[in-house]
């Protein structure tokens, strides 16, 4: 056991090294800090100095070592946008991106469970057909659309959820929360619904499909045999046993939310780090591009080693095997 | 053996097919979706990507039932003048293009890897996995930008527009093999052991023929649901990474662009802009979710 | 006596009465948005609008704007230039900082030395300034490298700072964002002006409270009562017209044109126009020998005045205002709108629009077939820019130069512009100082690698007429200096090194119940806003 988790955990350093040097690597092509810091009036002294200050001028590796070195510290500089330091910055508006993504993950995982297992139980019922339409009507719009249209409707027409923000938070020493004002949890609904409906989709297919398979196999059938109510079968059997992959794809997922956070909050103007790395994108930020990726990366080998230690718990025949999985 | 299995497939297929009316009728959107998509230039009324056709004059035209509506618009007219519906057809012939081949490119590739990794176990399975865990670090939209800015410095400025399409199916296809990898080798890990394939070992079937003729028809359910759930995908996808400007041009917009680029009307009244590309988009990625569905249960015989 | 003694106590009342609901009606909370947010409080650092439009607030200089723009006592009541390279201006008494330090002369000298320093990106409005000296208390020195005839213009755009507060948090320079630490300016502000910073997040709030202690509310015309202002970034267009619509904001400084009718008929909003000082326009490359991005081998079509000529006439502008910009935008000629100083009304002519003669135009240039080129611009910067591009490359491709447009947000722009790597690109021009000479200096002189000459001239136009209009204008003065900028504005309709497209107009959108004067600048002053 612990040497599993020891030999994950030194894989993991590979994964982030990679991943700094494609994030650092695809900076070079974004665009050019220089001419959005300098403005409308510069002199072509002012222009070069700045290169030499941002060290823009070094070489490649050498630019590349001083980001790693400084990365490893948790030091990634000023962001050349707002001057202040990056990883106060990210701090500040990773609260914002988690409790959204939270959010949007419960939504998905509960609604989702319930959905799935309705569907996969009573699989020819008008209602599992209007639960699938829907739910693929869902993802056949894109995301920034669904947003649009979910503002048109519950806060141009009916007036009844902000279209905009976070509404009032509560500070707890460095976080802070949405989740105690009203006027809070009533600013994340329709983000959350906007960035869970394609997961929401995703784990309904999911579970519905291995309810259909469980469902068929035989121990259920034994059960039956044995005269096993059907309440009993259906949740203390089938959907034990889908919950599994479930879990999986839930946690795989979640890094996929936090990163999809992206396009939600720029519909939303959700103050979180999506938000952040789309401005920092739009100004060539690339401290804060930087440190961004990197935190996401670091997210998500976090998540795959629970998911791995998961499975390593749940069915220890697999060792390291896994079964469906998703995220894109 | 690989045509006694397809002949067994059609029958099948074919007996459940005709049994299911929802089957049928998204058979017959999609059909629809792609016959217009593919036979646009004949068919379409005006030839939107025809600059010198364009007259701004002609722009924001409501459509024909509409009051002021025009007759030779039949759907409106966008923005720039262009016509709707015919933007549609040359739209969604480019959205079908980067989503089956990006869906394509990432099955073939994830399969290959999945089976690789699965089979061989050990070293290899566990270096194909890491790689597929640093991709998935990456969510779609990132690794997009990174393959565009790569390609941006890589190529000369002239070809740009020229590969700009094949920059968005490989940016989209890439992100999305390891989900096909992960499937593929879970089902081969419990695949492998299974006694059918200890036995084909046994009596000296080469490894890759025990992969390619009973491991992977055994793991190809999963890889079309995935497949199907990803062309729906793929093609919003590639309308998100036009929202970040780096998708097709947009003087030859996709249904993606078309929505995107409508979405700016929808509080202006100009609804046909984005609300026409809208349902077109729908109908072709629910009809083909439906097939793929379908397909999916008449492919597992244990649903049957 | 007793009955007198009554009315008294009751007028009495009265009075204390209207006062104690004048006090309770003096909650005025304006909410305000707009798609971009300041990205430092740090008065000398940043020349954008984003920050200029919240500083101002708070700030003042010593020359301030009336609402037509033209000058007005600011922190300093008289100026007067007592020899060619030496302005003395006396300073208003009484002023405090929100801090509560008075303002003095040392306060004035010390900043304008502080726009002067290289992490500054003010240096266009100081480039003549040698330095500043505090004569006494009350009266500053600006000493000259040479004559300037404009140099009260530009001083309307240099924000006076304290300088105890300054050196007290280490921030006698402007930011400078090769430091390690962040400096105190970034996020803190002491100002003289109406409002103070209250609090600050960035990209999610900036609040700033009335400072009743303002100097300029005594003064005529300031009859502004807003009493607190919260301004948050939107970026979205939809989700910024979607809070103006469902009254989570009150007033929104750039909303899309094509949502205007929708405003205009909503309940319980307004729109107000105005025209901006912002100046769209096409330039080419007309220094190379072969265009970068095109198919025409072995010569530079754009070299050729004649085909200058054809894309002008190619272009219907007309429709352009019509349909993309919806009629929020002034079809112009010339280079700037008539806000700025120089500008000549018989100037402003425009080529006319004629396709036919345009295609006979690019015959006689040896093009019968016409050729390709690619039209680089930016897609999130002026209004509508890429449909614009759009537009004009159908327009240009009616008369067979088949043209690409290669759209990109603003960063990538930019950069590549700023390295000429361009065959032609679309550009908008602002003119902060009001005044000619800034927008052929930097547009259509010769780069020089002098201060401002030619920065922006990514065609790399160059013409020695032109240059020494240019620098007749820096040093001139009166008719003199007149006469060269309206010789210079017939070279440029003469030589069409531009196509000249149109003036931005900019809207604003707000909830009925705001007043607030529209301004050129496109800068909202808040000191002249009244909410009911």
């Amino acid at each position: 056991m612990f040497a599993f988790i020891l030999s994950r955990i030194l894989q993991a350093i590979p994964v982030m090294l990679v991943v700094a040097l494609i994030s650092f690597a695809m900076f070079a092509y974004v665009g050019d800090p220089v001419s959005i810091m300098l403005g409308q009036d510069f002199t072509e002294a002012q222009r070069t100095q700045l290169i030499k200050d941002l060290g823009l001028d070094q070489s490649f590796l050498m630019q590349f070592s001083t980001f790693i070195g400084n990365a490893a510290q948790g030091e990634f500089g000023l962001s050349y946008r707002l001057s202040r330091p990056v990883a106060q910055l990210i701090g500040e508006r990773a609260p914002a991106t988690l409790e959204l993504a939270i959010c949007a993950a419960s939504i998905a995982l509960v609604v989702g469970v319930a959905m799935g297992v309705y569907t996969g139980l009573y699989r020819n019922s008008w209602l599992s057909r209007a639960f699938l339409t829907f739910s693929l009507v869902g993802v056949s719009l894109p995301p920034f659309l669904i947003g649009i249209l979910l503002i048109l409707i519950f806060s141009v027409w009916l007036g009844w959820l902000p279209s905009f923000g976070r509404g009032e938070v509560v500070q707890f020493g460095w976080w802070s929360t949405g989740f105690l004002t009203w006027s809070g949890l009533k600013a994340l609904i329709l983000p959350a619904i906007t960035l869970g409906l394609f997961q929401l989709t995703l784990i309904m297919r999911l579970v519905r499909s291995e309810m259909l398979e469980v469902l068929r196999t035989d121990y259920i059938k034994f059960a039956r045999a044995r005269g096993l109510g059907n309440r009993a079968i259906n949740f203390g059997h089938a959907l034990k046993n889908t919950l599994v992959p479930v879990i999986t794809i839930a946690g795989l997922q979640l890094g996929g939310i936090i990163a999809f956070a992206i396009v939600t909050e720029t519909v939303f103007q959700w103050p979180g780090m999506g938000l952040l790395f789309i401005q920092s994108v739009g100004a060539a930020d690339i401290p804060v591009m930087a440190a961004y990726l990197m935190l996401i990366a670091l997210v998500f080998v976090g998540i795959n080693l629970v998911v791995d230690l998961l499975y390593f718990l749940v069915d220890p025949r697999l060792r390291v095997g896994r079964g469906a999985a998703g995220g894109h | 053996m690989a045509s006694a299995l397809a002949r067994a497939f059609d029958s099948d297929l074919w007996w459940s097919f005709k049994r299911s009316p929802v089957t049928v009728a998204s058979a017959l959107v999609a059909l629809v979706c792609i016959l217009g998509a593919l036979l646009a230039p004949w068919i379409a009324p005006h030839n939107p990507f025809d600059l010198a056709t364009l007259n701004l004059g002609d722009a924001f035209k409501p459509p024909a039932w509409a009051e002021d509506g025009d007759p030779l618009f039949g759907l409106g007219t966008d923005d720039q003048g262009r016509d709707v519906l015919s933007a549609i057809m040359y739209g969604a012939r480019i959205s079908l293009l980067v989503g089956v081949c990006a869906v394509v490119f990432s099955t073939l590739v994830g399969v290959a890897v999945g089976l690789l990794a699965g089979y061989l176990g050990g070293t290899a399975d566990s270096l194909l996995m890491r790689i597929a865990d640093i991709q998935l670090t990456f969510p779609s939209i990132l690794i997009a930008l990174l393959v565009d800015g790569v390609v941006r410095a890589a190529v000369p400025r002239e070809v740009h527009d020229q590969i700009a399409l094949f920059v968005v199916i490989f940016a989209i296809g890439i992100s999305a093999w390891p989900q096909f990898a992960r499937t593929v080798r879970g089902s081969t890990l419990v695949e492998r052991n299974k006694e059918y394939v200890l036995a084909a070992r046994i009596i000296g079937i080469s490894q890759v023929r025990i992969m390619l003729t009973h491991v992977l028809p055994n793991v190809i359910g999963p890889v079309l649901v995935i497949a199907t759930l990803n062309l729906g995908f793929a093609i919003l996808a590639e309308a998100t990474l036009s929202f970040l400007g780096v998708g097709v041009p947009p003087t030859q917009p996709s249904l993606g662009t078309l929505i995107r680029i409508g979405n700016d009307f929808l509080f202006s009244g100009e609804w046909w802009i984005t609300i026409f590309p809208g349902i077109a988009l729908i109908c072709m990625v629910l009809s083909v979710n439906l097939l793929g569905d379908w397909l999916r249960d008449a492919l597992n015989p244990r649903l049957r | 006596m007793r009955v007198k003694a009554r009315a008294v106590l009751r007028t009495a009342a009265a009075l204390a009465l209207l006062a104690l609901g004048a006090g309770a009606v003096q909650a005025k909370s304006v909410r305000w948005a707009a798609s971009g947010d300041p990205n430092t409080m740090d008065p000398h650092s940043q020349n954008v609008g984003t920050v200029t439009m919240v500083l101002q607030q708070v700030y003042d200089p010593l020359l301030k704007r009336n609402q037509d723009l033209s000058l007005a006592p600011g922190l300093a009541t008289e100026w007067r230039q007592e020899e060619p390279t030496r302005w003395r201006f006396t300073l208003r008494q009484g002023v405090k900082f929100h801090e509560g330090e008075a303002l003095t002369a040392e306060d004035v000298a010390f900043s304008v030395q502080r726009a002067l320093q290289p992490t500054s990106n003010f240096g266009i409005y100081v480039d003549t300034v040698d330095h500043a000296v505090a004569v006494d208390e009350r009266t500053v020195d600006i000493i000259l490298k040479r004559p300037d005839p404009i140099l009260s213009n530009k001083l309307a755009s240099i924000f006076i700072v304290s300088k105890s507060w300054s050196e007290k948090h280490n921030a006698t320079r402007p930011q400078n964002t090769r430091a390690r630490e962040e400096m105190h300016t970034t996020r803190n502000t002491n100002g003289t002006g109406a409002y103070r910073l209250a609090s600050r997040e960035p990209d999610v709030r900036t609040v700033l409270a009335r400072n009743e202690a303002w100097w300029g509310w005594g003064v005529e015309g300031n009859a502004g009562n807003v009493t607190e202002i919260v301004y948050r970034p939107i970026a979205s267009d939809a989700t910024r017209i979607a809070a103006l619509l469902s009254g989570e904001v009150d007033f929104v400084m750039d909303p899309p044109l094509q949502d205007l009718n929708r405003l205009r008929a909503a309940p319980g909003v307004k729109v107000i126009e105005g025209p901006e000082v912002r100046s769209i326009f096409l330039a080419m490359d007309v220094n190379r020998d072969e265009l970068l991005y095109g198919d025409v081998k072995g010569k530079n079509p754009f070299k050729d005045l004649r085909v200058r000529q054809a894309l002008y006439q190619a272009i219907d502008v007309q429709a352009i205002h019509r349909t993309t910009m919806r009629g929020q935008s002034v079809v112009t000629g010339t280079l700037f709108p008539e806000q700025v100083n120089g500008y000549v009304k018989a100037e402003d002519v425009r080529l006319p629009f004629d396709a036919a003669r345009a295609k006979a135009l690019l015959e006689q240039a040896g093009y019968p077939q016409g050729f390709s080129v690619t039209l680089d611009c930016p897609n999130n910067r002026y209004i509508n820019d890429e449909q614009i591009c759009q537009n004009i490359a159908a327009m240009w491709s009616r008369v067979g130069v088949r043209t690409a447009v290669k759209s990109q947000p603003l960063a990538p722009f930019f950069a590549q512009i700023q390295k000429d790597d361009t065959s032609v690109y679309l550009l908008g021009w602002g003119v902060p100082t009001l005044d000619a000479l800034y927008s052929f200096q930097s547009l259509l002189a010769f780069r020089n690698g002098d201060q401002g000459d030619g920065i922006w001239n990514y065609g790399r136009y160059s013409n020695p007429r032109m240059d020494a209009l240019v620098q007749r204008m820096k040093t001139d003065t009166g008719e003199a200096r007149q006469a060269a900028i309206t010789e210079a504005l017939k070279l440029y309709r003469e030589d069409v090194p531009h196509i000249p497209l149109h003036h931005q107009m900019i809207p604003w959108a707000m909830r009925s119940n705001v007043q607030i004067p529209h301004m050129a600048n496109n800068q909202p002053y808040f000191r002249w806003a009244v909410v009911n």
